[in-house]
């Protein structure tokens, strides 16, 4: 999956920081008549923020301590689920739009606008769009947004201009699914063969390369958050039938089968390394580092670690523009949500908006790991980008200019993923046809109408 | 409780609503189920084979060559190490990009292979490292057996001028059957629900070359919490146990033996 997903190496320092950071993680009691309530997240950089947080909601809360638990990604699913089902749920909880879904339907999520302490809160104080992410089916609240996050391109500054391309012809690249159009010429410009020849010269060595203009992840999933999305999105395609709780899924239409076949299609051409070249170990950021690729498509929860790359001079661009006359990217946010089983929901409430609030997401837009949902969160972190020199605008423009689309908030979402995992790896290795999604939509379809 | 639960529409959280025979037709139409199933005895036929050949031969060299007690303990050291800690091991060796493995096999001038990553490759690679963490321990239960195969037989063939690898047809593996028969169905029962080095190293991919049945099972209940369809694989996967253990019974003759 390519959502976010730290390493396994930086998950365990992260779980020995969680405890050495001692703000009131790994202990086990409140203590003093206080009442403790437990906080769970999954990423790794945003746990020195989200402590500093915390700290000061202790502060402004005497009576209130906060346990933080840091796993990573899976881990962090896989203990959830388990602690629901043994009824040990945390109060409190970082949670994912392709993961809530399914959490509402067994009824362990809280509406947070039965809460006094989160229901005052108002779609319009976050970022546009973000709080629909967070609205159930039924209208009522599920989780208050403390961030966004978007797609770019991340990229070596020092081989695109090896390759004579500046760094204006890659921002305003265009795309299409036919011919790739200057984006597909940019890609061939900086791929390298083992002899040295360019993608765009005669001889070249497409089965021996030495630099892969584009980065992978190790696999595709059915949102392609940071593989194919960008592309079948500038067509003007969308996942669903519906913004937000779709009841069918467009993976049968031809503009998303184009636009997945010229993807898996750079595998070929030698663009782009195949699958299972780099698998698990290797992602996409430590793709770029080694130099064995020039682009990484990547989103901006991953900035901090592509900011702090010693081997690369880091560039930024938008995504491409496609067939629709713009870029489109992918448009996230992670949002905190409260178990219906919290015995201390009023605390849990007023944890979750103080998370939410501009003072909580000032800190964290401060120390610039994520974009925060605020407004002013944000410029924030584009204000501390811009003193280190680095111009990050490609991700937050896309939210300014309305050039997004929503993550596929859906039922079912891990069976659909499930479903469809095998299919989407075998047309990326090569052994089963695009069109072979027209088949599999109906079976998605058949699993969103069916429970 | 898993058969009652095999029967109906089940979430944990709430009860469980009965679906009759539902999961089960749903089962026998499910590709999924029917390639897991596939997968599974790849992965048991590679992982039996090789493990009792190589298991054998261990013991056969312990029971005549050697009587040492470090030789033995050195045999059994790799199943002393976890499932888990294994897969993880053999995870990294055998990267494409950083394992030891294809840095030894692209500095002999090969390409690198993608153990995990390749259809054709991942399931020989489950079973082999899975094969060299329990092969020690299954030639110990076969040394055991060795050593009840009576000394003077083979002083007998000795005199008659028969070489070891005679011996070894003649004598060992005739009297090695009850033993052999019972290593095997224990061996195949634990090989049938092969999950930790699944699960670690490849969660079923890519395009579920390797998604076993336990893994299959293990995905429907805790990531897509269909616990009803999940008990009625697990229900398939008993009986298939079941059946394979009495045709195994009947056919090695377990439970007797040539000694008499």
């Amino acid at each position: 999956m390519s959502l976010r997903r730290p390493s396994i190496r930086r998950a365990l320092t992260a779980a020995l920081t969680a405890c050495l950071i001692g703000v009131t993680g790994c202990s086990s009691q409140g203590g003093g008549g206080r009442t403790a309530i437990n906080y769970w997240l999954w990423d790794a950089n945003q746990l020195p923020s989200y402590a500093k947080c915390i700290a000061k909601f202790e502060e402004q809360n005497p009576q209130i301590t906060v346990r933080i638990n840091q796993l990573g990604w899976n881990d962090y699913w896989t203990k959830l689920t388990a602690s629901v089902v043994a009824d040990s749920a945390p109060d409190v909880f970082t949670d994912h739009v392709g993961r809530y879904p399914e959490l509402l339907k067994l009824g362990v999520l809280q509406p947070l606008d039965e809460l006094p302490a989160t229901s005052g809160i108002k779609d319009t104080d976050y970022e546009p769009g973000l709080a629909k992410l967070w609205t159930g089916p039924d209208g009522h609240r599920y989780g208050v947004p403390k961030d966004y996050d978007t797609v770019a391109i991340m990229y070596d500054k020092t081989k695109l201009a090896d390759a004579g391309i500046t760094d204006a012809q890659l921002a305003d690249a265009t795309w299409n699914p036919t011919d790739g159009g200057s984006f597909e010429k940019i890609l061939a410009r900086l791929t390298i063969d083992r002899n040295g020849r360019r993608g765009d010269q005669k001889g070249f060595d497409k089965s021996h390369i030495k630099q892969y203009a584009l980065g992978t992840d190790a696999k595709v999933d059915y949102a392609g958050q940071t593989n194919w999305s960008p592309f079948a999105l500038s067509t003007g395609w969308y996942y669903t039938n519906r913004p937000t709780w779709g009841t069918r899924f467009n993976y049968d239409q031809a503009q998303f089968q184009n636009s997945l076949a010229w993807y898996v299609g750079l595998s070929q051409k030698g663009y782009m390394p195949k699958y299972g070249q780099f698998g698990q170990s290797v992602t996409t950021d430590q793709q770029l580092a080694s130099g064995q690729v020039a682009l990484s498509l990547n989103g901006s929860w991953m900035l901090r670690t592509y900011a702090n790359l010693k081997t690369v001079k880091l560039g930024i661009a938008p995504v491409p523009s496609g067939p629709i006359g713009h870029p489109v990217s992918l448009y996230n946010g992670l949002g905190d949500s409260i178990s219906k089983s919290s015995k201390h929901k009023e605390e849990a409430a007023k944890l979750v908006a103080f998370l939410g609030s501009d003072t909580c997401q000032n800190i964290v837009g401060t120390d610039a790991v994520v974009f925060p949902a605020r407004p002013s969160g944000t410029a924030r972190a584009i204000q501390t980008y811009r003193k280190a020199g680095l111009d990050v605008t490609p991700f937050t423009d896309r939210v300014k200019t309305g050039q997004t689309a929503l993550y596929p908030l859906v039922y079912h979402g891990s069976e659909i993923s499930s479903l469809m995992q095998p299919t989407l790896d075998s047309v990326w290795i090569g052994t089963t046809p695009v069109s072979a999604m027209t088949g599999l939509n109906t079976k998605v379809n058949a699993i969103l109408a069916g429970k | 409780m898993g058969i009652y639960y095999s029967f109906t529409d089940y979430n944990v959280l709430t009860p469980p609503r009965w679906a009759g025979l539902a999961n089960y037709t749903a089962m026998f139409a499910d590709d999924r189920f029917w390639n897991s199933l596939g997968v599974t005895i790849e992965y048991v036929v590679i992982n039996i084979g090789a493990q009792t050949i190589l298991a054998v031969l261990i013991a056969a060299l312990m029971h005549r060559l050697t009587r040492s007690t470090w030789v033995r303990s050195l045999v059994l050291t790799p199943y002393l190490v976890s499932n888990v800690v294994t897969a993880l091991v053999f995870l990294w060796m055998l990267d494409t990009q950083l394992g030891i493995v294809n840095h030894v096999i692209t500095a002999m001038g090969g390409g690198a292979v993608g153990f995990w990553t390749t259809e054709g490759a991942v399931i020989p690679t489950v079973a082999l490292v899975n094969v060299w963490r329990n092969m020690g321990y299954t030639a110990l239960l076969i040394f055991a057996g060795l050593q009840g195969i009576p000394e003077t037989l083979y002083e007998a063939g000795r005199t008659d001028g028969a070489s070891e690898t005679k011996m070894f047809f003649r004598i060992t593996l005739p009297l090695l059957r009850p033993i052999l028969a019972l290593v095997l169905i224990m061996t195949i029962i634990g090989s049938f629900q092969v999950f930790d080095t699944v699960a670690v190293a490849t969660a079923g991919g890519p395009a579920d070359a390797s998604n076993v049945l336990q893994m299959y099972i293990y995905q429907k209940a805790f990531g897509e919490f269909d616990f009803g369809y999940a008990s009625a694989l697990s229900v398939a996967l008993m009986i298939i146990l079941v059946i394979i253990t009495a045709i195994q019974y009947k056919v090695t003759r377990a439970g007797e033996t040539d000694l008499d």
